[in-house]
């Protein structure tokens, strides 16, 4: 499947935090060409395995993990008028969600929209401020009994948001964070397809890393891997953001630096760009939080960990905009890494 | 002095590349084995009787600093907090920057071009960049990179007869104490870790004691001492000379209370003057520590320091003594089979 | 059952202090269960085998929120900060009782406004005059908590540390009424769940279950212009579905909201938008663990009167004791 299709495909399906099946089965399915094994594991982590060509003594094992899962809303409650109450499950702008179409994911799919006062019945005051979230409600054009026939408390709600094709390379979606990073690792999939490569490659789908970094941790400490690279998104630069905080988009894939990064690891991707002219940029994060890195790193007696990211615009909102050739950039550069990795580099982390 | 070349060696969360060089080369030749993990954290081990309980003594190694971020077109480096740093104590301070210690200040619009509503507030990191005096970007980049790391190029020196002043004494105090005790021999298993990454979320000693999985373990920290002007007895926390502090509580830890007792009479057995931590916010690497698998009981004992990740922090010398002896007979009691570890909880 | 919740709550144990809870519920269930360890954190672990050899954790926390010691004053005033989370404006007019059963109250400090009262700027005072006399009962690192009796308002009780005695409660009252257990089944009454969720995690840990749940207690949405949540008192245990720590796994809830169904217990769906449980733990130790919660709604929990319902409770009971039943895959 070509790798904007794929990332079409899994930008349209549904996964938030918690309930991510409906993409660790698309994933499994295009994945299934190039790998040898996949499993699911206890929190729902879909862990692929292509093995390498080297002989058991001689055999790193290499993680890379993406995650599937996509911020959503959640029904707390139901009014006794039929409006949907509801919180947040991962990081919302709750700015961007006034006005939305949405899915409710209850004994069926139903459609609704957020709806909160109107302007013109609200005083002066109010209208210079930010809609709050506990202002806000989804009303399903329905009534209270309809309402509750259909739809409980815990349901998930998505943002409706076709994928769509932009000028030039470019495209928009909403959970583009962090499918494209799962993209990334199709792609990675498919170019070592072409190279040998001694090491067993896991292609981990990570779930719940929007509230917690949750499935890396286990995934990790399930696989024990030599060499953990967390594959995510980071802003895309834009007006009125430093470029400080920002990379552009379509310069290549963002390699990453900070405490949660193996500085040997971060040398030899930069080296491995350099040497197959992959163009490449260089992030700096003083934080280790924010990413599944954060999690692999501390894993039992500790992995060595690499961050690559993929520019993205307007993060955590339902237009999520990424220049394709990012995506394409960073999988050649982690396949070209993969095949150069054997035991003695493996071994070379653990000296300082 | 010891405790003067830890501290005035760099080592910044994650950039620990010279303090632990350092470390390495004092006390490689006091101990059967020693290593770095995948994180950078250094790992020693001395040999003992395995019928005595395996102790892990740990003391973080990194420091708060600064990482430069970008690369200004007039030469001028901008950068970000690591660790927490208190942001109103960087202007006008000298720092280093990267592993060739390329000297820099950090400057800010003097206070003539400044309106008086402006000097009034506190300034903004965005506000602030490290000059190393380079011409242009083109100059800077040739010493300096995006991603190197700086800190304060704070002097050591003794003020009183019995105080001195330093940088990083957060947590170099714990690491010097920690050098000296292994310098002895005892008999039961000891292992010391130098952590990383501590002061970025407690990431570097849970990993290094993960497959140590010892007995025992206590931590030696460089904490806070609020006895100064402003603040009043009962929020002090500790008190500078009052001798090491032990944590009842923190933000990560209630320690395992019979290690606790031990403590407390080894230090009334043999006359040491010690008090409490009295606050119980902020954390160590304690609180990773004692979680790991089954959980590991562990206590934490610190030297009281004051104005602790700043450029220039303050403790005293009898303080650190006290500490080191403390920990001295402790595991000397230790070696003895002298306490009976039965979980009261 | 009310006596049992009467005499948990009515005893001492806050995080790091829980022996005399544990003591209490070991005379209990010692000798109707095959094993009783305590570990070192001081977890009591309380083990029942079962037909199967998946293995099942239940997680009740034993220890409850408290007031640590932190300094003695030359007037004999004791200055304080909390263990877990303690409003100070529900410490106004309290009185404490420490672990040795010498009783304070408390007071704050003049305040110009309101607005300005927290916990460093209030004291208890145990009506000793100086610093000695003070120092000879109460030590710097002891720790009070909450004095209040339990009380029996027929369909509802209200008490000091229902989060989490009714919990430990319901795991009591599921041993005592269980002839068999269709999985190995290890009943653990955990410690330091309210400063971070610590006994749970290494707990897990040891155990490396297959399958766990948490039993807990959570806030409700039914009081006047309460914060909106759909959980209320009195309409059956709850099964929870997300909060900080833990997002259901959809298995569990399946089974949960079955076995509810077909026993015929009333239940309800839980959303917390704070706060966390055992569950949080128990969920990511080792390779992970499917892990749920069964909460019992109760009402202004962590003050001295925390209220749930009788019928709550002993639908909790009947839905642990049913999924008990349940073979685990």
């Amino acid at each position: 499947m070509e790798s904007k299709d794929f990332l079409k495909s899994l930008s349209n399906k549904t996964g938030v935090s918690g309930t991510e099946e409906e993409i660790t089965k698309a994933v499994k399915e295009v994945f299934g060409d190039y790998i040898d094994e996949s499993r699911t594991d206890a929190l729902g982590n879909l862990i692929t395995l292509k093995r390498g060509e080297g002989k058991e003594s001689d055999k790193p094992q290499i993680m890379l993990a993406a995650h599937i899962d996509e911020i959503g809303l959640m029904v707390k409650e139901i009014d006794e008028k039929g409006f949907l109450k509801f919180t947040t499950v991962g990081g919302i702008d709750q700015r961007t969600l006034v006005g939305q179409e949405v899915l409710v994911y209850g004994k069926e799919v139903v459609k609704g929209i957020i709806g909160a006062k109107p302007p013109h019945v609200q005083d002066k005051k109010e209208q210079k401020q930010a809609i709050k979230l506990k202002d806000m409600y989804i009303d399903l054009g329905r009534n209270v009994k309809e309402v509750k026939g259909l739809v409980e408390v815990g349901d998930l709600i998505v943002v409706t948001r076709e994928f769509c094709d932009l000028e030039g390379n470019r495209v928009s979606g909403k959970s583009l964070d962090d499918r494209a990073g799962v993209t990334m690792v199709l792609e990675c999939l498919k170019e070592l397809q072409r190279l040998k490569h001694a090491s067993d490659v896991y292609g981990v789908a990570t779930v719940q890393e929007e509230v917690g970094v949750r499935g890396a941790t286990t995934s990790t400490y399930g696989i024990v891997p030599d060499i953990g690279i967390a594959i995510d998104v980071c802003h895309g630069e834009m007006p009125g953001v430093s470029d400080e905080e920002t990379a552009n988009l379509g310069e290549g894939p963002v390699i990453f630096l900070g405490p949660q990064v193996h500085p040997k690891l971060h040398k030899k991707l930069k080296r491995i760009a350099q040497e197959f002219d992959i163009s490449y940029q260089i992030g700096t994060s003083t934080s280790p939080r924010g990413t599944d890195a954060f999690a692999i790193q501390v894993t039992r007696s500790g992995i060595p960990t690499a961050l690559v990211s993929i520019p993205l615009r307007y993060m955590h909102t339902s237009v999520e905009t990424l220049d394709l050739n990012d995506i394409k950039k960073g999988g050649r550069l982690l396949a070209n890494f993969i095949s150069q990795v054997d035991s003695e580099f493996v071994e070379g982390l653990r000296c300082f | 002095m010891l405790l003067a070349e830890l501290s005035e060696a760099i080592g910044v969360s994650g950039a620990e590349y010279e303090i632990r060089d350092l470390i390495r080369e004092e006390i490689k030749e006091h101990v059967d084995e020693i290593r770095t993990d995948a994180l950078g954290n250094l790992i020693v081990h001395k040999e003992g009787d395995s019928s005595l309980p395996t102790l892990l003594l740990a003391a973080h190694m990194d420091e708060i600093g600064l990482m430069v971020t970008k690369v200004e077109k007039n030469g001028l480096l901008s950068f970000k907090p690591i660790g927490g740093i208190d942001k109103r104590v960087l202007v006008s301070k000298k720092v280093v920057v990267g592993k060739d210690k390329i000297p820099g200040v950090i400057g800010a619009k003097a206070i003539h071009l400044q309106r008086p509503s402006e000097r009034k507030r506190p300034l903004k990191i965005k506000q602030l960049y490290i000059d190393i005096g380079a011409k242009d970007d083109k100059a800077a980049k040739k010493v300096v990179n995006i991603g190197d790391t700086a800190t304060f190029a704070t002097k050591f020196s003794q003020l009183g007869p019995k105080t001195v002043k330093g940088k990083a004494f957060d947590d170099r105090v714990g690491c010097s104490v920690l050098m000296e005790l292994l310098r002895n021999d005892y008999d039961f298993p000891l292992y010391g870790v130098f952590s990383v990454q501590e002061e970025v979320g407690l990431r570097g000693a849970g990993v290094a004691a993960y497959d140590i999985n010892p007995d025992l373990t206590i931590v030696i920290e460089g904490t806070t001492a609020s006895d100064v002007p402003g603040s009043k007895e009962h929020v002090y926390s500790t008190t500078v000379g009052e001798g090491p502090a032990l944590t009842m509580m923190d933000m990560t830890i209630i320690p395992n209370r019979g290690l606790m007792q031990s403590i407390i009479e080894t230090a009334e057995d043999t006359n040491i003057g010690y008090q409490f931590r009295r606050s119980t916010a902020a954390g160590t690497d304690a609180g990773r520590i004692h979680l790991l698998k089954e959980g590991i009981p562990t206590a934490v004992v610190s030297v009281p320091v004051r104005y602790i990740h700043s450029p220039a922090s303050l403790l005293n010398l009898d303080d650190y003594e006290a500490t080191k002896n403390l920990l001295n007979e402790f595991c000397k009691r230790l070696s003895s089979g002298g306490f009976n570890f039965e979980k009261d909880n | 059952m009310k006596k049992i919740i009467k005499r948990l709550t009515e005893t001492y144990g806050p995080s790091g202090h829980e022996k005399n809870v544990t003591e209490l519920i070991k005379n209990e269930i010692e000798s109707l269960v095959d094993e009783v360890k305590i570990d070192k954190m001081g977890n009591m672990i309380a083990f029942k085998s079962g037909n199967s050899d998946k293995k099942v954790m239940l997680a009740a926390h034993m220890d409850e929120i408290g007031l640590i010691v932190t300094h003695i004053d030359e007037n004999g005033f004791i200055r304080f900060s909390n263990v877990g989370g303690v409003s100070p404006y529900v410490l106004l007019g309290e009185r404490v009782i420490f672990g040795n059963g010498v009783e304070g109250v408390i007071d704050k400090e003049k305040l110009d406004s309101i607005k300005e009262l927290k916990l460093s700027k209030m004291y208890i005072d145990i009506g000793l005059s100086n610093e000695e006399e003070v120092k000879e009962k109460v030590q710097i690192g002891d720790v009070a908590i909450y004095k209040r009796e339990f009380s029996d308002l027929d369909k509802r009780l209200v008490a000091k540390s229902l989060d989490n005695r009714v919990g430990c409660a319901i795991l009591i009252e599921a041993i005592k009424g269980l002839k068999e257990v269709a999985n190995d089944t290890y009943f653990v009454f955990t410690v330091q769940e309210e400063v971070g969720i610590r006994g749970a995690q290494t707990s897990a840990f040891g155990i490396a279950p297959d399958f766990g749940i948490a039993v807990d207690v959570t806030a409700t949405g039914d009081t006047p212009e309460a914060k909106i949540m759909a959980v209320s008192l009195g309409e059956g245990p709850a099964i929870k579905i997300k909060d900080r720590s833990l997002i259901t796994h959809p298995k569990v809830k399946e089974l949960m909201v079955k076995v509810a169904e077909r026993e015929e217990i009333p239940y309800q769906f839980e959303v917390l938008e704070f706060g966390g449980t055992d569950a949080g733990s128990i969920h990511l130790t080792r390779g992970g663990v499917p892990t749920g919660v069964l909460s019992i709604p109760a009402r202004y929990i962590h003050t001295p009167s925390e209220m749930v319902d009788c019928g709550d409770v002993e639908y909790g009971v009947k839905l642990l004791s049913a999924i008990l039943q349940e073979e685990i895959e």
